[in-house]
Parts: structure tokens; C-alpha cells; sequence
């Protein structure tokens, strides 16, 4: 059987800013350790909006138009995720929308 | 997440205790704050998180608290006994004198928490604040938390979620229950249910640190008579009622 070709890599939205939290070389390989150490600092230490914050990542990634980081092979997490075959259940329960994408959704109907 | 030695910490905690407790008799303390002992992590451990819920004050069919609550954490108003709630109203009628009070029930953020105690992932903890909360990172969904409180106070999520908010994060297949509203109160603020209680006009619930001596709350609770719900369980819960 031949191998199948390498797909291309995939072409993500732009981030908002200039740079991100940390090196991008750095996020490329680590950003999943940050945020389960955020989500600690966070959920029993009461540490909140710092640095690695999620809902930080998805006001400067999100999609300029829907305001999501999910949606299409384009949108941020998404994209790459697909491309390197990763499956999250983060946003299960996390928003992939911006605050402002929230405040226009239909409020109050939690399902 | 910092490990503590729990046994060490409960030892220390009761030669305190019984040191400063004032005694009526054996085994009976006019005032026993146990002292908000730390699950994990960072926090104000020198600070105990605590509602007083005046039922004179509470009107009855008055369900501000409960609307506030269910927007602040974008939860659809309970029609079935298996939806999420966080809050809710109950009468409670004296079979004998007739009276009749109204009040809120929620977490009642216990020092000696039942559902932390039969968690078995720890994902049901208490904040060094006193704060009981379900982390859903490391929820599995057994619900032995849900069976062990006293007080009915945690709700599963049965179904699959959709127009998330970045307040309250929510997924099928956990437990979640009434966090004092840790994301403002880490921000200096105020439960929502407090807030609209007052905004209501009514003030029937007060919050505050039951540790701090110049508190509105820990003068209510020294000056008046005030008791915990099923304080029989001795779980020392951090809500309180008034005129019961
Ligand atoms: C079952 C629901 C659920 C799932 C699944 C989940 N979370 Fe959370 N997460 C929560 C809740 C609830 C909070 C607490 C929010 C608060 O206290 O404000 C939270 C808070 C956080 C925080 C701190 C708040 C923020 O926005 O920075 C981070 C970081 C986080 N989660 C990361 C993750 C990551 C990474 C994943 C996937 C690996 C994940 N979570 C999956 C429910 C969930
Ligand atoms: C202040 C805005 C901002 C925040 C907040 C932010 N990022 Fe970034 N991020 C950027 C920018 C801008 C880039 C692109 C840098 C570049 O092209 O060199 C980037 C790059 C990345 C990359 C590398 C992308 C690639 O093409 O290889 C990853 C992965 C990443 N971010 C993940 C995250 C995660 C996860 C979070 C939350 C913990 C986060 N970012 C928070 C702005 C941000
Ligand atoms: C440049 C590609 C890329 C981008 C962009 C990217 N990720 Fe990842 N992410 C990965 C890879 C690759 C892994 C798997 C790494 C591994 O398993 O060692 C991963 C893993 C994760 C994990 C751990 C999953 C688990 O089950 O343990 C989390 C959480 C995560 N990413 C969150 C995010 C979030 C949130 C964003 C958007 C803000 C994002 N990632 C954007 C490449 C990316």
C-alpha cells in the first residue's frame, strides 16, 4: 500500500495582536500544559484573567467575522487540531466565542 | 494543586477549637466556627465565604435570587426535577403554629463538606475560602456527591449544551451545584443572588467573610440567633438563617 501524501498545512485565522503569550514557537508545542496549569490556578485558587486564561486565547484567535475559534478547517483550534488529528472536549462546556460573539447570541437558553 | 496532611491539619484544628470554644455544657458550643481548611491550592485561607439568610425578611413568591442566578450562569428555569438548579425557593410551614417561612436553599458551603468526603477523583473540593465546589475538569459524572449532601443542593447535567457563556462553562455528563459566585467574588464582588435580593428591596440575604470580627455579617450572626440548616449533621455550614 503507498503511503498517503502529507496534507498540507492548514491556513488558520490571524490572532488578534502583535504576539501571544508567549513565544509562538513555545505555544506551538506547549500550550496545552499552560492552560491545564491555568485551569488549576483558576478553578482552586481563584486566580482569574491571568495569562494563560482560555477564555483569553479565544478573544485574540477567534474568527474576525463569527467571532469563534471553531467553525470551519480555518477557524483556530479547529484548524490545527485537525490537521494534527487532536480531539478536545474543552469547549463541550468552554464558549468558542469572543464575549462580544456571546452578547449577540440568543441569551438565557442554555440548551 | 498542593498536597496538605489532612490529619495534622484536623489535630491542630480541634486542640484549637477546643480551646477557644465557649462551653454550655459537655459537647455543647454556644459558637463553633470550624476554620475553612484549605482542599487545595492558594486562596485567603484566614477568610471564611458565608450567606445569612434573614426568612423574616425573605418574601414569599419572590424568586429574584433564583432569576439572578439562573442569567448570571445561563441556566434555562427548571421545569423537571432532573434540571440544573443552583438555587431555589422552599416554604416551610410548622405543622402546630402555623407559620410559615420562605427562603432560599443553596450549597451551604459546609466546613465539613459530605460531598467532598465521598468524591473519588476530588473533583468535589473546598476552596481555602470555604467555598464547596465541583471542579469539572476532574468530575466523572458518579453523582455520589449528589447523594451524599443533605441538602439537595447539586444538580447533573444531563443533556448535551449549546450557547455557552464564558461565565459559567457547562457540559453534559457533571455535577455542578452553587459556587458563591466565585468569579465575582475573586474580583472583590457580590453573589448575583445577593445583589438582586437587595436590588429587590428585600436585603433577606447578606454575604461576607465570617472570619473578619467588622463584618455586617459576622456582627449578625454574633448579635442574633441564627442556625444552620440540619445542624444535627454538624457539617458547619457557611449558610446561615435567621428567624427560623
Ligand atoms: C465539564 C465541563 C468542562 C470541560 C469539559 C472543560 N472545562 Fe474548563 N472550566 C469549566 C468550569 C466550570 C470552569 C470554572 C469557571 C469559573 O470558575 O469561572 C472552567 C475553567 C477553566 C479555566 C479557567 C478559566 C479560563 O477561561 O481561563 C481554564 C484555563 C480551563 N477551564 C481549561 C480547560 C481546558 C484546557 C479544557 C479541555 C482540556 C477544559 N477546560 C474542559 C468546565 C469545563
Ligand atoms: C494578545 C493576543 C493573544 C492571546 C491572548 C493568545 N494568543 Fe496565541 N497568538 C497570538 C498571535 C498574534 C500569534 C501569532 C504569532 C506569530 O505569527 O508569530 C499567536 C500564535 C499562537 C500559536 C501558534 C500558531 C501557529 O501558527 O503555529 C498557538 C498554538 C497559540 N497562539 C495558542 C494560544 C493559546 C492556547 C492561547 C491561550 C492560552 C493564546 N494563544 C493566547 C495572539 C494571542
Ligand atoms: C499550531 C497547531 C495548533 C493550534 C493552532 C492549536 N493547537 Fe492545541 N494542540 C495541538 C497539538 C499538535 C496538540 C497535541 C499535542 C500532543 O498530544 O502532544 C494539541 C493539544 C491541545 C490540548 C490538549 C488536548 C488533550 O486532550 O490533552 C489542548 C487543551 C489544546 N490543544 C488547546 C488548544 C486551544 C484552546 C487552541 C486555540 C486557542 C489550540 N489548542 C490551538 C496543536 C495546535
Amino acid at each position: 500500500m503507498a503511503a498517503p501524501a502529507l496534507a498540507k498545512p492548514p491556513v488558520l485565522d490571524k490572532a488578534k495582536g502583535e504576539k501571544c503569550v508567549e513565544e509562538t514557537s513555545v505555544m506551538r508545542k506547549r500550550h496545552m500544559d499552560f492552560l491545564k496549569h491555568q485551569r488549576d490556578d483558576t478553578v482552586h485558587g481563584g486566580i482569574r484573567g491571568a495569562k494563560h486564561s482560555l477564555a483569553g486565547c479565544v478573544e485574540c484567535h477567534a474568527n474576525a467575522r463569527d467571532g469563534a475559534v471553531l467553525g470551519s478547517s480555518q477557524h483556530f483550534c479547529q484548524g490545527c487540531h485537525e490537521y494534527a488529528a487532536v480531539k478536545l472536549d474543552c469547549f463541550d462546556c468552554h464558549t468558542s466565542h469572543t464575549k462580544s460573539a456571546q452578547a449577540s447570541q440568543k441569551r438565557g437558553v442554555p440548551r | 494543586m498542593i498536597p496538605v496532611d489532612e490529619s495534622r491539619r484536623k489535630f491542630l484544628g480541634t486542640t484549637a477549637a477546643a480551646a477557644g470554644a465557649l462551653a454550655l455544657g459537655p459537647g455543647v458550643m454556644l459558637y463553633s466556627y470550624a476554620e475553612a481548611k484549605a482542599g487545595s491550592g492558594a486562596g485567603e485561607r484566614t477568610i471564611r465565604w458565608g450567606m445569612l439568610v434573614d426568612t423574616t425578611k425573605c418574601a414569599s413568591g419572590c424568586t429574584a435570587c433564583v432569576d439572578a442566578c439562573n442569567t448570571e450562569h445561563n441556566i434555562a428555569p427548571a421545569k423537571l426535577p432532573t434540571d440544573v438548579q443552583w438555587i431555589r425557593k422552599v416554604e416551610l410551614k410548622d405543622e402546630r403554629t402555623g407559620a410559615v417561612h420562605s427562603m432560599p436553599v443553596m450549597c451551604q458551603h459546609c466546613a465539613e463538606p459530605p460531598c467532598v468526603d465521598v468524591c473519588p477523583t476530588g473533583a468535589s473540593f473546598k476552596r481555602a475560602d470555604g467555598i464547596v465546589m465541583v471542579d469539572r475538569h476532574t468530575c466523572i459524572g458518579c453523582r455520589y456527591c449528589m447523594m451524599a449532601c443533605p441538602y439537595k443542593a447539586r444538580s447533573f447535567v444531563h443533556e448535551p449544551t449549546t450557547n455557552k457563556s464564558s461565565v459559567a462553562p457547562r457540559g453534559k455528563g457533571c455535577v455542578e451545584s452553587c459556587t458563591m459566585c466565585v468569579h465575582r467574588v475573586d474580583k472583590g464582588g457580590t453573589p448575583a443572588c445577593v445583589e438582586a435580593c437587595s436590588d429587590a428591596g428585600h436585603r433577606a440575604i447578606i454575604f461576607g467573610d465570617l472570619n473578619d470580627p467588622n463584618s455586617e455579617i459576622a456582627k449578625r450572626v454574633k448579635a442574633a440567633t441564627t442556625t444552620q440548616l440540619r445542624a444535627d449533621l454538624r457539617t458547619d455550614n457557611g449558610v446561615r438563617y435567621q428567624g427560623l
